[in-house]
Order: C-alpha cells, then sequence, then structure tokens
C-alpha cells in the first residue's frame, strides 16, 4: 500500500497497466470464442450442459478484471451477480444464468473491451512503446533497417534508403517519437480512470440487481436477527425461570416457616432467616449476572468505549484501548459492537496464545469500526468454532461487516464496520 | 456520624436511613436524583457521603459523577459508592486522585448490616474500602506474569483483605492467626510486589490497589 501517491508518480505508472488489461484480452477473446460455441449447441441440447460452467469460467475472468480495475484506478467494482441457488438442478440452473443480467453484460464485456482498451487504459503505454520505436529508430534502427533494404513509416516519415543521411528526418523521427511519450505520460492518468468508469458501468451492478442483492441480504439478515432474538429471550426466561424466581418462591417458603416457628422454636427460626438472607443474595447474584448479559451497565451509562474499556480491564491478558469516539452510537449498534467485541475477546483468551490485545475504536466515513489485534499465533478462521460466524449474523442485522486476517504466526486482526450515525454527547 | 444519601428507590432510601440512624448516624440530607445532590453534599459538608451510582435524571452513572465532582470541589470529602454492580472502571475513577476516603461496595453488602457500617465509618475516617469482588478481580487478572503470581496461596489471601482496607488486626481475625504473623505475611507481600512499606493503613491500601490497577 502506498500512502497518496505524487502526480508525477501517478503518471509514470499510469500507462503501464493498461498493456495488461490488453494482455487479458487474449485469453478474453479465446473464451468468448469457446462460450458462443456453447451457446450454439444449445439447439442440440449440449449446450445447457456446457453454458453453465462456462458462465462461472467467464465470472472467474471478469472477477480478475474487476480486481485488477480496482487496484490499479481505485474505482472499487462490486460483483453484481444474483446469488446462487445451491443443489438445483442443470437446466434450472442453465435458465437462471441466463435469467440474470449480469451473464449478457459479461459477454458485451468480452465482446467489446479488447476494442475499448484499445483506445482507452492501453492506449498510452502503446504510444509511448511506439516513441521509444521513433528514438530506436533515429539512433540506429533506421540505418540498419535501410542497410538492409526494409523500409518503415514512422506514422508520416518514410523510413527508407538514405534515411540516414536526411537529418531532419532523423531529427524529426525523434521529436515525433518525444512527442509520443510525452502525450502517453500526459494522458496516462485520465484514460485509466475512463477505462475505470467503463469497467465500472459493465461489470459493475446495475441498479436492478443492487436491489434484488439487497433484498436479498435483507431478508437473510432480518431472519437472523429475529432468530437470535427469539433464542435469547427464551434463554432469558429460562434463567429467570430456574434462578432468581425458584429462589424468590424458596425465600417466600423460608419465611413462611419462620412465622410458624417465631414462638415456638426462636434457634430454628434464626437458623431458617440465615438461609433466607442467603437465598435473596444468590437471587441478587443471578439477576446480575442476567441483566449484565442483556445489557451491561457500563454500556447503558457510558458507551461503548468505556464499556469495551471495562471488558478490557476484567481481562485477563494485557488489553489496550485506544477510542476516538466524538458522539455514542445509537444503542442497538452499541450494543452489537460490544457484544461482538467481548466475544472476540473471549476468542483471543481461549484460542490465540496471546499475550496481549490493542483494540481501537473510531467513527469514520459513517460507520463504527473497531479492530481487535493479538499477538497470538494467528491460523485463525471463521469456521473453526470461534463464535465469528455468529458475530458476522449479529451485526449483519446492521450492514455491519467483519473481516478476519490471521496468517500463520499471527498477529491475528479481527475488524469490525458498522454502519452508523453518532449521537452528540450528553 | 453525619451523612448525606443518595439513592432513588423509596423503600431502599428509607431502608438505609433507618439502619444508620440505629447505628448513631445522623442524616443530614437523603436526596434522590444528581443534582440535588451534588448541591447537599457542598452545603451539609457531611462526614460521609452514601451514594448509588445510578441516579435521575438521566438513569446513567449520575451518583458517580456527582461524587467525583464533589470531590473536586470538596477535595478529600468522603463518598461510599453502592450499587448493583461493581465496575473496574468505576472503582478506578473512584481512587484515581490517590487521597483515600472512598468506598465502592455491591448493594447486596447492606445485607450485612455491622460490617456496612464498618465500612462507612472507615471510609468517614479517610479509610478506602474495596468490594471484595473488585479485589478478587483485580487478583485474578494480575495472576499472569506478574510479580501477584509468585505470592503464595495465603499470601494473596491477605493481599485480598488488605486491598479491602483491612487492617492488621481484622485480618488476623479473620484468617485465625496472630498479628505477628500477619505483620510478617504484609512484610512478604510488600517485598515480592516492590512497594515501599507503610504503617500508616490507608496509605497501604492505597499502594495494593494502585498496584493491582496497574
Amino acid at each position: 500500500m502506498d500512502i497518496a501517491p505524487t502526480r508525477r508518480l501517478t503518471r509514470l505508472r499510469a500507462p503501464w497497466p493498461g498493456l495488461g488489461f490488453l494482455l487479458l484480452g487474449v485469453p478474453t477473446c479465446l473464451l468468448y470464442c469457446a462460450y458462443l460455441t456453447a451457446f450454439g449447441l444449445v439447439g442440440i441440447g449440449l449446450g445447457v450442459l456446457l453454458v453453465p460452467p462456462l458462465t462461472i469460467a467467464v465470472r472467474g475472468l471478469t472477477d480478475v478484471y474487476r480486481r485488477r480495475i480496482s487496484a490499479v484506478t481505485g474505482t472499487e467494482i462490486e460483483r453484481p451477480y444474483l446469488p446462487d441457488v445451491p443443489g438445483e438442478p442443470i437446466h434450472r440452473r442453465f435458465i437462471r444464468l441466463l435469467q440474470d443480467p449480469a451473464t449478457w453484460r459479461d459477454l458485451l464485456w468480452m465482446a467489446a473491451d479488447p476494442i475499448v482498451v484499445l483506445f482507452t487504459a492501453a492506449l498510452p503505454g502503446l504510444l509511448i512503446i511506439e516513441g521509444v520505436w521513433g528514438w530506436l529508430l533515429a539512433g540506429f534502427a533506421g540505418d540498419l533497417l535501410t542497410q538492409y533494404g526494409g523500409n518503415d513509416w514512422y506514422l508520416f516519415i518514410h523510413v527508407t534508403d538514405g534515411f540516414g543521411d536526411d537529418p531532419t528526418q532523423r531529427i524529426g523521427t525523434a521529436a515525433l517519437g518525444t512527442v509520443l511519450i510525452a502525450l502517453g505520460f500526459a494522458f496516462g492518468p485520465a484514460l485509466l480512470r475512463a477505462y475505470g468508469r467503463w469497467g465500472a458501468a459493465l461489470l459493475g451492478p446495475t441498479e436492478a440487481s443492487k436491489l434484488k442483492l439487497r433484498v436479498r441480504h435483507l431478508t437473510e439478515s432480518r431472519s437472523d436477527a429475529v432468530d437470535a432474538s427469539a433464542a435469547e429471550l427464551r434463554r432469558i426466561e429460562r434463567d429467570l425461570h430456574d434462578g432468581a424466581q425458584a429462589r424468590l418462591v424458596a425465600m417466600g417458603m423460608s419465611l413462611g416457616a419462620i412465622e410458624h416457628l417465631l414462638d415456638k422454636d426462636p434457634e430454628k427460626a434464626r437458623l431458617l432467616l440465615a438461609r433466607a438472607r442467603e437465598s435473596s443474595a444468590q437471587a441478587l447474584a443471578e439477576l446480575r449476572d442476567l441483566v449484565r448479559g442483556i445489557h451491561p451497565p457500563v454500556l447503558a451509562d457510558r458507551g461503548v468505549a468505556d464499556a469495551v474499556r471495562a471488558l478490557a480491564l476484567d481481562h485477563p491478558l494485557a488489553v489496550e484501548v485506544t477510542a476516538d469516539l466524538p458522539g455514542r452510537p445509537g444503542a442497538p449498534v452499541e450494543s452489537a459492537a460490544y457484544f461482538a467485541v467481548a466475544e472476540i475477546l473471549t476468542n483471543a483468551a481461549k484460542h490465540s496464545g496471546a499475550s496481549r490485545v490493542w483494540i481501537d475504536l473510531r467513527h469514520a466515513g459513517g460507520a463504527l469500526r473497531i479492530s481487535v489485534t493479538d499477538d497470538g499465533r494467528g491460523g485463525a478462521s471463521l469456521d473453526g468454532g470461534t463464535g465469528l460466524r455468529g458475530i458476522e449474523r449479529r451485526i449483519g442485522a446492521f450492514d455491519g461487516v467483519l473481516a478476519l486476517n490471521s496468517p500463520p504466526g499471527g498477529p491475528t486482526v479481527v475488524t469490525l464496520e458498522l454502519p452508523c450515525g453518532l449521537n452528540a454527547l450528553a | 456520624m453525619r451523612v448525606v444519601l443518595a439513592e432513588d428507590l423509596a423503600l431502599l432510601r428509607e431502608g438505609l436511613v433507618s439502619l444508620l440512624e440505629a447505628h448513631g448516624c445522623t442524616i443530614l440530607a437523603a436526596v434522590d436524583n444528581g443534582p440535588s445532590l451534588l448541591k447537599a453534599l457542598v452545603e451539609h459538608r457531611p462526614d460521609v457521603a452514601v451514594v448509588d451510582v445510578r441516579l435521575p435524571p438521566s438513569f446513567t452513572d449520575e451518583g458517580l459523577q456527582a461524587a467525583l465532582e464533589a470531590r473536586r470541589r470538596v477535595p478529600g470529602l468522603p463518598v461510599l459508592v453502592l450499587s448493583q454492580y461493581v465496575e473496574q472502571l468505576y472503582a478506578r475513577e473512584l481512587l484515581a486522585d490517590g487521597t483515600g476516603a472512598v468506598g465502592y461496595l455491591l448493594k447486596d453488602r447492606v445485607f450485612d448490616a455491622a460490617q456496612f457500617v464498618d465500612a462507612v465509618r472507615r471510609v468517614a475516617g479517610g479509610g478506602t474500602v474495596m468490594d471484595p469482588e473488585v479485589i478478587a478481580r483485580l487478583v485474578a487478572r494480575g495472576t499472569r506474569d506478574t510479580p501477584v503470581a509468585r505470592l503464595t496461596p495465603r499470601e494473596l489471601e491477605v493481599l485480598e483483605l488488605m486491598a479491602q482496607g483491612r487492617s492488621n488486626a481484622a485480618i488476623a481475625q479473620q484468617l485465625v492467626v496472630t498479628e505477628r504473623a500477619v505483620a510478617k505475611h504484609t512484610a512478604n507481600i510488600f517485598g515480592k510486589l516492590g512497594l515501599a512499606v507503610s504503617d500508616d493503613d490507608n496509605r497501604r491500601v492505597l499502594a495494593v490497589l494502585a498496584y493491582l490497577n496497574r
């Protein structure tokens, strides 16, 4: 990652990625031909078998384009495809793929891009190469060429017999080459940006597919959220029923017995009183733990930054918290963020073998961003039974995303992003 | 002892008032919200304030904030904070100015009236009283690769009681050993933790808490 390259550096770098896109045109053309052939075979049924795997291959190829374009132009291109339906029969799959407008836009891309790239991203690179060729001609290649009776047109300068004897031609060629190189570097960034826009227009999601994807995501995250809160309510109900409620019943019974014993056997009454007091203390302790599990007091009092600090204080590892939150996110987001961090910290203590943890909370770009870094052994995965999937689902209800970076040997970095506003601090 | 009390639940407020009065305290004011508490504290300058953490109007840590603000205006004003939960973060904030005369207890400790009143007296006398739960968690956290890990189980017990603000005599009574033995343990503990030994009970408590709170 480079930090804000200078304008000169941008100019120097811009002409070259386009040549890569130009080369990528070769497999693109081949795949395009194969694809058209497969479509041609739909009539005899073979195409129905061939089109789906080829479509997947095409998507792999356009993904390469998307990644490269995102990387070199800074224009983020999302995948536009409608989600897969697992386990559907092949002909349904064939129809579904053909109904996805992104499939046809990919096809258009494959047909048009090898030509478009020539006039956009690849043009500066080609100009510079041509310019360098001009210099070489002016330097020695022109002499060599004419010596062996060859000839060449350099734009409008005919490189032929006597090229070397005419200094104006030689100088002209060099000058032309210089102009071409200058043009290449001058228009490089602009043409690369134009190519980025072209890529985004064709390879990115359309409004309609964006909405479809969004609806699907919302449906999923809503059902996750509903399930999670139903499970949570069941847990709370059970805990209350088996804990505090039962203890209060026992206390009531003890008090009733004490009433009877007060005159007859004060000694025994005293014993029962002590037991009743113990019951009430235990009921309190259980209620306390329960409430803490629902909504920790520090979170309610002070917000997510201080609540995470309080977590850090209670944690067995050395946890360092830095926070830069000028306000408080809404209560539901705060709560989701807090429990996510709590879960990640529990993981770090259990699985990572870390001794230090760093937590950073900030609000940037309209989202609450939290990163949790530990110096453990790394190698964590989302599906390693670490509950990270659960966190993902939990914050998914708020359109939050979780990213895990955990190379073997560490450090492990878990990043959470929850889109939210901030309420001014009271 | 002249006491100012802040608790928003009427039932509990009455209970605390009668409990403290039964043990010979004078209640100067019993209030139910943050702003009145601050006013009462600055106005009456009580020997000790007994404060619930969560108070109206905001129902957040209003009581704690009012108590801290009062201590900023009246340095060393003795404050005993009561809470349904003990939070390390709040314990830290109470201890931050290092002058002592603070307490932080779970509300359940009121069940044992004698011990509770003893805590109020110790805070009024400039001592520091921390809930056993706070100390237990601090010690538990400190037992990884720190000098605390080098303490014997017996020394850990003494450390916890010491951090709660008990005197050597009280610790001896609790652990059923002689005071001489306790003195020896404390000397060992201070040696292992690299703290300067002090005869003053309260300074000793603060040193231990500061150490555990790093």
